[in-house]
């Protein structure tokens, strides 16, 4: 690959992304505040739920909820975003040669500025609680961020190449990612799980990236075991989006 | 090196699977289950093009007219490299710059000027590439202070305006035009059809899609008339639009 096109393919990101972002909350009066918001209200509503009315016994349950709330609510917001993406740019697709997998990229960057954006946000929580970031983050929530990136892009080509074919995707996607938010470790502690169903965590992708965050932010640490499993996540999710992406992307313009 | 040839089709083939449209979603399946199951085994083929040649070279300006569903958009998007061929070979010597219906990839919620500079990006161009052409584009759409306001408060004619704009001003080696002049006011199609001209007198390869035989016969080097697949003449205009007419008539439903 020629310097000209590691340009073109750049400036093809950026102009995507800007897209994108300019479009996210346009005419809204608050705009950015909402990609805050949004996940804090979810956090709000849980926790009256489960530490006021439920009585869960946790310490630090709001600054634990948003330390997981707000990673899924990237991951989420993509797979979401994604599966509409080919087919909203039908027309583009049609007409102009252009690597399409950036369509799906150019998502995944957005969501994943926003969900940078909103890391001080839970900074101030944990000052409220008395913690403190730590410098060692500077390289760790490079790799949390590069590792979800991953994970998240790879499954988002492959669904939203996958929608084209079949329509019924959109809508599995919906429900399985509800479904996925409850049997992650967001509302709850992954001890909590009765130590003979623990190990289905393991074959929870999701499961691995939460709990690297949430340490991370808790306790200032990444535990290895959920790293590396996250890493081998992030590159399957990586190569299977790939291959069906390559598999399928001559046939675009005819099924768009 | 400069005597090969712009774009070779040769004995392109192109066919397009058809599914039952019959049975979609998930209940109509279930229902139908059995049914659907044939319908999966013999999807039928649709022969958009059944073995079609011909050359374009550097500096030509290549006519197709025919029918609606003659294959006139299969050509276009295999040139534009959109569709795979399934037959025979497509050889096309630079990159292409299609001319989109309408401005087709423009947002309606961007402004002009934000959709220039993405358009022109997906077109191929570097962004500092479009922004050298920026203001050229903008003076040519005539658009005045409309450049700064969103998409959807321009008019139809205002679009294809800026569409037109920011593709001519893009340098392509090879334009391929699909019926875009319909749209826009007549002194705003003249307008465009010079800047084709221009074009051509600078040797700026193009191929024009067209039901606008008037504006074939002015512009176009060669023609090709294309029926169901199949090109069914192939020459300089006045006489290919001329066949064209007849076919027209005999069968009555053009």
């Amino acid at each position: 690959m020629d310097a000209n096109r590691i340009i073109y393919l750049r400036d093809l990101i950026a102009v995507l992304t800007a897209k994108e972002f300019k479009l996210r909350y346009k005419s809204t009066v608050l705009g950015y505040a909402w990609s805050v918001l949004h996940p804090l209200a979810f956090s709000m509503v849980y926790f009256l739920l489960f530490k006021i009315v439920m009585r869960v016994k946790m310490d630090n349950y709001a600054l634990f909820l948003i330390t997981g709330l707000f990673p899924w609510q990237w991951f989420s917001n993509s797979i979401s975003v994604a599966t509409m993406c080919f087919l909203e740019n039908r027309t583009l697709i049609k007409k102009v040669k252009f690597p399409r997998n950036f369509l799906v990229l150019s998502g995944v960057v957005n969501d994943m500025v926003h969900f940078i954006a909103t890391i001080p946000v839970i900074v101030l929580f944990m000052l409220i609680y008395g913690k403190h970031p730590s410098m060692s983050w500077l390289y760790q929530i490079p790799i949390l961020v590069a590792m979800q990136f991953g994970f998240t892009y790879g499954l988002a080509l492959t669904l939203a190449t996958w929608n084209l074919f079949f329509r019924d995707i959109e809508r599995l996607t919906n429900i399985i990612t509800m479904m996925w938010f409850f049997l992650t470790p967001i509302l709850f502690n992954i001890e909590m799980v009765p130590a003979r169903y623990r190990w289905i965590e393991y074959f929870n992708p999701m499961a691995s990236i939460i709990m690297c965050w949430r340490s991370l932010f808790l306790e200032g640490t990444i535990p290895l075991g959920f790293l590396a499993a996250g890493v081998v996540y992030a590159a399957a999710a990586v190569i299977m989006g790939g291959y069906v992406y390559e598999k399928m992307e001559w046939r675009f313009a005819e099924i768009v | 090196m400069s005597s090969r040839p712009a774009i070779v089709f040769e004995d392109v083939k192109k066919s397009y699977i058809v599914s039952d449209a019959r049975l979609q979603g998930f209940k109509d399946i279930v229902i139908n289950f059995p049914r659907y199951l044939k319908s999966l085994r013999a999807r039928g083929e649709y022969e958009a093009l059944k073995g079609v040649s011909f050359k374009v070279e550097k500096g030509e300006c290549f006519g197709i007219i025919g029918r609606n569903g003659s294959g006139k958009s299969t050509i276009l998007g295999l040139i534009a490299g959109v569709l795979k061929a399934g037959g025979g070979r497509v050889e096309v010597a630079h990159r292409v710059s299609p001319l989109l219906e309408l401005g087709a990839g423009f947002h309606p919620q961007l402004t002009g000027a934000d959709n220039v500079i993405l358009n022109g990006v997906l077109l191929g161009m570097t962004r500092k590439q479009v922004e050298e052409k920026y203001d050229d584009i903008v003076e040519f759409a005539e658009l005045g202070d409309f450049i700064d306001r969103p998409l959807l408060t321009y008019s139809s004619g205002m679009v294809a305006r800026l569409g037109f704009s920011v593709v001519v001003h893009l340098e392509p080696r090879i334009l391929l035009i699909d019926e875009t002049l319909s749209v826009g006011d007549e002194r705003f199609q003249k307008k465009c059809i010079r800047k084709m001209e221009e074009f051509r007198d600078r040797g700026i390869t193009m191929v024009f899609v067209s039901h606008d035989l008037e504006a074939v016969r002015r512009i176009c080097d060669r023609v090709a008339l294309l029926e169901k697949g199949v090109i069914q003449a192939e020459g300089e205009p006045a006489g290919v639009v001329a066949e064209y007419l007849k076919t027209l008539q005999i069968n009555g439903d053009g």
